[in-house]
């Protein structure tokens, strides 16, 4: 296998598409790297599920605020024209189809749009947060993941093998590899590393990469 | 009229057994750890209340507030969304050995459902679940051609909340993210009591800033420098401590 993006590389390209203006809710964990590479000169504002809209970077350590936190209960800041608001609001905001864009993480994505982030299984304890709320109301529902698990097997598959966060609802996946929508039911391959062929890429994927038009070089800066 | 009750005892003397709990706060921000831990101290000193349901979104961190409430024996079932968190391990153990229920809910059916219970709305369509485990058993409806999974309201005996200003009539105002689940909570119990920083008079607090109307809360207690879950879980607090 040829090199990979690592995880800021990955957020990187997806904070590229992300427009001015744009409301966007990034999931915890590795989604929130997203955050750190807006391009200059574009405006997103930030929801997070507990109540704030507009925040902005973690605080200096001992200057933490335990009342602003984000979903992961992490401390942040507050950007100028930030607002506070009840969970029914929160929801109303995700489910209503006001969010331009959901950044979540993967288990797995299915080629029919499917997705499994929030459990492996029966063992342990479950809990889901607002992975499942998410991935329904905002226009657009992108994945960031790594191309395939860490004992590389494809997370990219027919249908999903673990617990469903929802159906038919990831519209584009940014993987350490390659760009890919999902249209029609299908896997159509956008963007690819450049010293990657299109059979070794194909090779890690569990479904049929379909090409409809060129597929771009996925060029990302070292970061 | 005047809501305020004049300690932390008196305010949570109206739990008994068996009764659903709403308990606000998102971990720790909004959590009204002082009136936890006197319900707690009560249950040490009388035995009551047990066998509560909690309605929280979370199960609780370290050794304070909720998840001491969990470690003293009080809790049958916890309804909320995300019981993993960092030092989740009272409700964890509890869990894994059978000793304590768990109704999963998706965070924004949670917040609805608490929200439906408050507003009079018994069941409510969301697409949230839909197709996954957590939508099994439950009724099924297509609108404008999508599918949507009927919930219900959920409703409380008594709401536990925290406020940054509460006046005399119950009016409340919130700090930043604590905000959370707390003004939901208020509108779903029947009896809702809310600890808040400062306790003013009727007329204290500006009418276009309240955040929840005085009709929703029937018991307010001033608690002027409230504990913060993050601060004690960062000094390995455990709640009530070693005597």
């Amino acid at each position: 296998m040829t090199a990979k993006l690592s995880n800021n590389q990955i957020a990187w390209r997806a904070a590229q598409d992300i427009t001015d203006g744009a409301y966007v809710n990034l999931g915890i964990g590795f989604p929130e790297k997203v955050a750190q590479y807006q391009p200059p000169g574009r405006e997103a504002i930030f929801h997070t599920e507990n109540g704030i809209l507009n925040f902005g970077e973690p605080p200096p350590k001992g200057q933490e605020d335990w009342d602003l936190i984000n979903a992961g209960k992490k401390a942040v800041t507050l950007k100028p024209g930030a607002a506070f608001f009840h969970h029914a609001d929160s929801f109303a905001m995700v489910r209503g189809g006001h969010l331009d864009v959901a950044i979540l993480g993967a288990y797995e994505v299915a080629e029919n749009g499917d997705l499994a982030n929030w459990s492996t299984g029966p063992k342990g304890v479950p809990a889901v947060g607002g992975a499942m709320d998410l991935v329904h109301g905002a226009k657009r529902v992108a994945v960031i993941t790594d191309h395939v698990t860490k004992d590389g097997k494809p997370k990219l598959l027919k249908r999903c093998t673990l617990p469903l966060t929802g159906v038919g609802c990831v519209t584009r996946v940014y993987t350490s590899l390659a760009v890919i929508d999902i249209e029609g039911g299908r896997f159509v391959l956008k963007e690819k590393l450049p010293a990657l062929s299109f059979d070794e890429l194909q090779a890690v994927t569990g479904a049929e990469l379909l090409v409809s038009g060129t597929v771009a070089d996925l060029i990302v800066p070292e970061l | 009229m005047d809501k305020t009750v004049a300690n932390l005892a008196t305010a949570v003397a109206g739990i008994e057994d068996g009764m659903t709990v709403m308990i606000g706060g998102f971990g720790g921000a909004g959590s009204p750890i002082e009136l936890i831990h006197a319900l707690i101290d009560r249950f040490l000193a009388t035995g009551h209340p047990k066998d509560l349901t909690i309605i929280n979104n979370n199960a609780g961190n370290g050794h304070v507030g909720l998840a001491a409430l969990i470690e003293a024996g009080m809790v049958k079932k916890l309804i909320c969304s995300f019981p993993r968190s960092a030092d989740p391990v009272v409700f964890t153990d509890l869990y894994l050995a059978g000793k304590i229920e768990l109704e999963l809910v998706p965070q924004g059916t949670l917040a609805e459902r608490i929200r439906a219970g408050g507003a009079g709305i018994p069941a409510f369509y969301t697409p949230t679940s839909y197709g996954t485990d957590l939508a099994k058993g439950k009724p099924v409806e297509e609108f404008e051609g999508r599918a949507y999974v009927r919930e219900r309201w959920l409703k409380a005996d008594v709401a536990l909340v925290k406020a940054e200003t509460a006046d005399t009539h119950g009016n409340l105002t919130y700090r930043a993210a604590a905000r959370n689940f707390n003004p939901l909570m208020c509108m779903a119990a029947a009896l809702t009591v809310a600890q808040a920083r400062r306790v003013v008079p009727a007329g204290g607090i500006d009418p276009e800033i309240v955040i929840t109307p005085g009709i929703f809360v029937q018991q307010v207690v001033e608690v002027a420098d409230p504990q913060q879950e993050e601060d004690l879980n960062r000094a390995n607090a455990v709640y009530p401590g070693v005597a």
